[in-house]
Parts: C-alpha cells; sequence; structure tokens
C-alpha cells in the first residue's frame, strides 16, 4: 500500500502541494482528478521524489520512501509512466522493454507475460521506438514500466491524445493489473474513464483534497464530479 | 548481428592486409589514421552513445601522450609500462573531470570540460621545465622499443597502431552490445526516464566518462610512442573539435563512424592541400556539404537508409 502523509511540494518557493494525503491501495485504482494546475502532476513526481517534499512524507508498504534519491524508488517497487511517454526513440521496441528489464535483473518470462497485456507490441520488437503511433508508445511507456514488476503503479493521462481503440486496450490492461493485485494511481481528466475504471477518486484543488468518491458514490452523482472539474 | 560483426572484423582484417600492399606515404597515413581513430572512438563512447558533448577531451588525449611521454623521457620505465601509465593517467582525469564536470549537463557540461582541458594545457606550458613547454619534446628512439621491435620502424609501426586500433574498435563494438552500451544510449535518450526505471545515471555517465578518457589517453600514448614526439598543441582546443567533427561526420554513436570520420577528414586535408593552398575552403564546403546531405554522418546514413541494426 502507497500513503501519501501531509505532502506539501513545490518548485523553489512555490508550493503546489499544500499537506497533501491519499492512499493507494493494492487491487484497487485510485484516480487522481483536478482542473489544470491542481497538482496532480506535481504529486505524481513528489512520489518518485522528483519534486523533493518540504513536508509530509511517502510510505510504500512501511517504508518511507520520500528520503531516497528518485533513481533507488523504483527499485522499492514504485513504476512511473509519465505523461507524453518518454521513450528511449532510438531503440527499438526489444531493447526498450531490456533496458527496463535489466533495471530490476528480471528475464525473458517477465517480458513475455507483459506483452501478452499487450499484443501489438508483439509484432513491433524491431521496430524504433519514436516510429511507433501514439497509442503503441503508450502501451510501450506502460509495458517498459511493468518491467520493474511495480507493487504501485503510476499512469498520468495514459489516454490522452489516443484513438478509442487505443483507449479500449489501456484501460484493459489497467483493469487485469489491478486484478492481479497491483495498486494503481491514476490522473486522469476524463469522467468517462474515471466511472469505468476507479475504486476510489480523490478530487484536489490547489493541492489540497477537496472532495473522495467511491465507485458507488460516483456512480449515484457524477454530476459532483463535473462541477470540480468546471464541465 | 553475423552482417555486422563480418563488417567489423572485416574492416580490421582489410587494415591488417593494407600493410602488405600500400606503398610507403600511404602507409604512414594509415598508421596515423588508425591512431587518431582510436581517440575518436574514445570520444564517441561519451559524446555518439551516452550524448556528453564535451570540448575537453584534448585533455585525455594529451595525459596519454604526456603521462607516457615523460615517464619514458625520465626513466627507463619501457614503453609498455608507459603505455600502462598512460591509461592509468587519463582514466584518473576523467574520473577526477567527471566528478565535478557531470554535476552540470548541456552547456554547462561543455564549458566546464573546456576549462578543464584548457587548464591542462597551461599546465604543460606552465611546468616548462619538465614538459620543453611549447616546444614539446622528442621522445627518445632507443625508449620506443616493445619485446625488441623499434616502434619508429615504419612496419613495427604500422602493426601497433593496427593492434591498438583492433582493441580499442573491437572492444567499442563489444560494449555496445552489451547490456551497458544500451543503457548508455537509453541515457542519451532520455536521462530522467532511465533515472526513473532505477539506474544511477550518474554513475553510469561517470563510468562511460572514464571509458572514454582511458581510450583516448591510450590514442594519445599511441600517438607518442609512434611517432616519438609530445607537444603542447595536442592539448589545446584544436584537438579538442577533431575528435567531435571526425565522429559527427563518420556518425555519431555508430562502431564504425569514428574511423570513417577520420580517414575522410584526414584525406580530405591531404588532398585538398596538394591542389591548393586554401585547402581549409574546399575542406570547409565538403563539410558543409556532408553536413547538409547526411547530417547523421556516412555511417550514420547508412544505417537511416539501409542498414537498421548496424551498431
Amino acid at each position: 500500500m502507497l500513503s501519501v502523509e501531509g505532502l506539501t511540494a513545490g518548485y523553489g518557493h512555490a508550493m503546489i502541494l499544500r499537506d497533501l494525503s491519499l492512499v493507494a491501495e493494492a487491487g484497487r485504482i485510485t484516480c487522481l482528478m483536478g482542473r489544470n494546475g491542481a497538482g496532480k502532476t506535481t504529486t505524481l513526481k513528489a512520489i518518485m521524489g522528483l519534486v523533493p517534499p518540504a513536508a509530509g512524507r511517502v510510505v510504500l508498504d512501511g517504508e518511507v520512501v520520500s528520503d531516497l534519491p528518485p533513481h533507488q524508488v523504483p527499485g522499492r517497487g514504485i513504476g512511473y509512466v509519465p505523461q507524453g511517454r518518454r521513450l528511449f526513440g532510438a531503440l527499438s521496441v526489444a531493447e526498450n522493454l531490456e533496458v527496463a528489464l535489466m533495471a530490476r535483473g528480471s528475464g525473458t518470462g517477465l517480458r513475455a507475460e507483459v506483452l501478452e497485456l499487450f499484443p501489438r507490441l508483439r509484432d513491433r520488437l524491431g521496430q524504433r521506438a519514436d516510429t511507433l503511433s501514439g497509442g503503441e508508445q503508450q502501451m510501450l511507456a506502460t509495458a517498459r514500466a511493468l518491467c520493474l514488476q511495480p507493487k504501485v503503479l503510476l499512469l498520468d493521462e495514459p489516454t490522452e491524445g489516443l484513438q478509442p481503440s487505443m483507449i479500449d486496450a489501456i484501460r484493459q490492461a489497467m483493469l487485469t493489473l489491478r486484478d492481479r493485485g497491483a495498486a494503481i494511481l491514476l490522473v486522469e481528466q476524463r469522467i468517462d474513464a474515471v466511472l469505468a475504471l476507479a475504486d476510489h477518486v480523490q478530487v484536489i484543488e490547489n493541492g489540497r483534497t477537496v472532495e473522495t468518491f467511491d465507485a458507488a458514490a460516483l456512480t449515484r452523482a457524477p454530476e459532483r464530479l463535473r462541477s470540480h472539474l468546471g464541465v | 548481428m553475423r552482417a555486422s560483426l563480418a563488417l567489423h572484423l572485416g574492416l580490421v582484417a582489410v587494415l591488417f592486409a593494407l600493410n602488405f600492399v600500400l606503398p610507403a606515404y600511404a602507409h604512414g597515413n594509415i598508421a596515423r589514421v588508425m591512431t587518431l581513430a582510436v581517440y575518436a572512438i574514445g570520444y564517441n563512447i561519451a559524446f555518439g552513445y551516452t550524448g556528453l558533448l564535451s570540448l575537453g577531451h584534448a585533455m585525455f588525449f594529451a595525459a596519454g601522450m604526456y603521462g607516457a611521454g615523460l615517464l619514458l623521457r625520465f626513466t627507463d620505465a619501457g614503453a609498455v609500462a608507459a603505455f600502462g601509465v598512460a591509461l592509468a593517467c587519463g582514466a584518473g582525469l576523467a574520473l577526477v573531470t567527471g566528478l565535478l564536470a557531470l554535476r552540470t549537463a548541456g552547456v554547462s557540461f561543455m564549458i566546464v570540460t573546456l576549462m578543464f582541458s584548457q587548464a591542462c594545457a597551461l599546465a604543460i606550458l606552465y611546468f616548462a621545465e619538465y614538459t620543453r613547454g611549447d616546444e614539446g619534446f622528442v621522445i627518445a628512439a632507443a625508449s620506443r622499443v616493445v619485446a625488441g621491435h623499434d616502434l619508429g620502424d615504419a612496419q613495427v609501426r604500422y602493426l601497433a597502431a593496427w593492434a591498438l586500433f583492433s582493441a580499442a574498435f573491437l572492444f567499442s563494438l563489444w560494449l555496445v552490445n552489451r547490456p551497458m552500451g544500451k543503457v548508455l544510449v537509453a541515457i542519451r535518450e532520455n536521462e530522467p526516464r532511465a533515472r526513473l526505471l532505477g539506474y544511477d545515471t550518474f554513475r553510469l555517465k561517470l563510468g562511460a566518462l572514464v571509458i572514454s578518457g582511458m581510450v583516448s589517453a591510450a590514442s594519445g600514448a599511441g600517438y607518442g610512442l609512434f611517432f616519438g614526439y609530445a607537444g603542447a598543441s595536442f592539448a589545446g582546443v584544436q584537438y579538442s573539435i577533431f575528435p567531435l567533427l571526425w565522429v559527427l561526420l563518420g556518425g555519431a554513436g555508430t562502431v564504425i563512424g569514428p574511423f570513417l570520420g577520420t580517414l575522410f577528414m584526414f584525406y580530405l586535408i591531404d588532398l585538398s592541400s596538394g591542389i591548393t593552398d586554401a585547402y581549409m575552403l574546399i575542406a570547409g564546403v565538403a563539410l558543409i556539404g556532408l553536413t547538409l546531405f547526411a547530417p547523421q554522418g556516412i555511417a550514420g546514413e547508412l544505417r537511416r537508409r539501409a542498414w537498421r541494426g548496424l551498431p
């Protein structure tokens, strides 16, 4: 279980997150929602150690990870798929996966397991990553994070700008991962995606939590979510 | 993979065979090109594969040249020991430089490496009592002997340059096909992302810079031992720009590119200087043309157009 406890963090003197707390539990998809600039991406970056906390901490299964340098956080079991995918463009699909597998010291068994989730990538193994379509790049970015065998997967708007068939494939992969027991913390702006995927939703504004919903409450009152997002 | 191995081993074999057929002038030139190509190979590990754009690699080349040269000037250590000391000098200097310079990136890294290199060049001039400053010094023929073979002899020199080149060339091929080589490319492509996969990118870049510095020093030591001279001009800015140019022309991030770039540039200047005194004009036009029409360099274009898997 990942818990963020009273986190205050930002860039220089500008604090984006103010005393933010949240929990991402195993086998659940937790959605973080909010308007642009609310602090969603900063939350994920702070969990990964990319934005140092001014106060508060991040705890994974009882271990404080917010004291670690960023490169040690993935090894503790947190995978991160940032917005914009950020692949190793000059490397092939297979090499992108290989680099991730080497980081964890994992072998071909795990690669086959990951490719099962994204069978489309199997046909593209020899292709340069920067020549893939947007949806395939997102699949590869997610697959690469999964090569680290994360207990918690952080996804930042994974379906942004993708065609419907790709969105379905990525959502299906998320549900499969959740059913396998991973904790997923998803930053998402699309209400339909949240309604389809989320077990728990946390809405933030100005770096603070303003409301939380469980899945049942969401189904009953999606308009509350819309009012928070201003749509 | 097989085709690529055949290409690289084929080049090594061709260069060996050329020893027996080349006329004297070209024979000397190719020995020089092979020695300098080792420098380009070293530079390519830092720049081509890891994305570290250094403007100070001349300090590593000079560390090798002076490390070997000064030892032979003041002791009877012998050429083999001098070569070993040169490698240690290059690796040690790269380690110290890297520990400080790698705290910066991009333009700052270029400037910091340039400053380090200038400091080394000035140190060579300052300690003229030992280095003979601007003039440099001749490395005595008697000290340039390996197992009874005189490195000043054209045949021995060619074979020694070939052995040095082959070792660096095949080492480079091996390195980029190792997991570490792939991780270095990943760092070049997207360092923050590599860090978020769990890689300590600072240590990996430092490792790449140390290897690069050591290979560059091997080239500097080889140049001093084969051609019998150590001079301060080899520590100047020009010798930091050369390997960048050779690597860009040949194809950054390819194993064969540094050799092709060095060969192309060497002969471009050699041939054009036979035509006119304004040979740098011809060289400049040719370089602009190559940059415009083959921006990824000779081997880079080959990889882009025809040979996707060329390492």
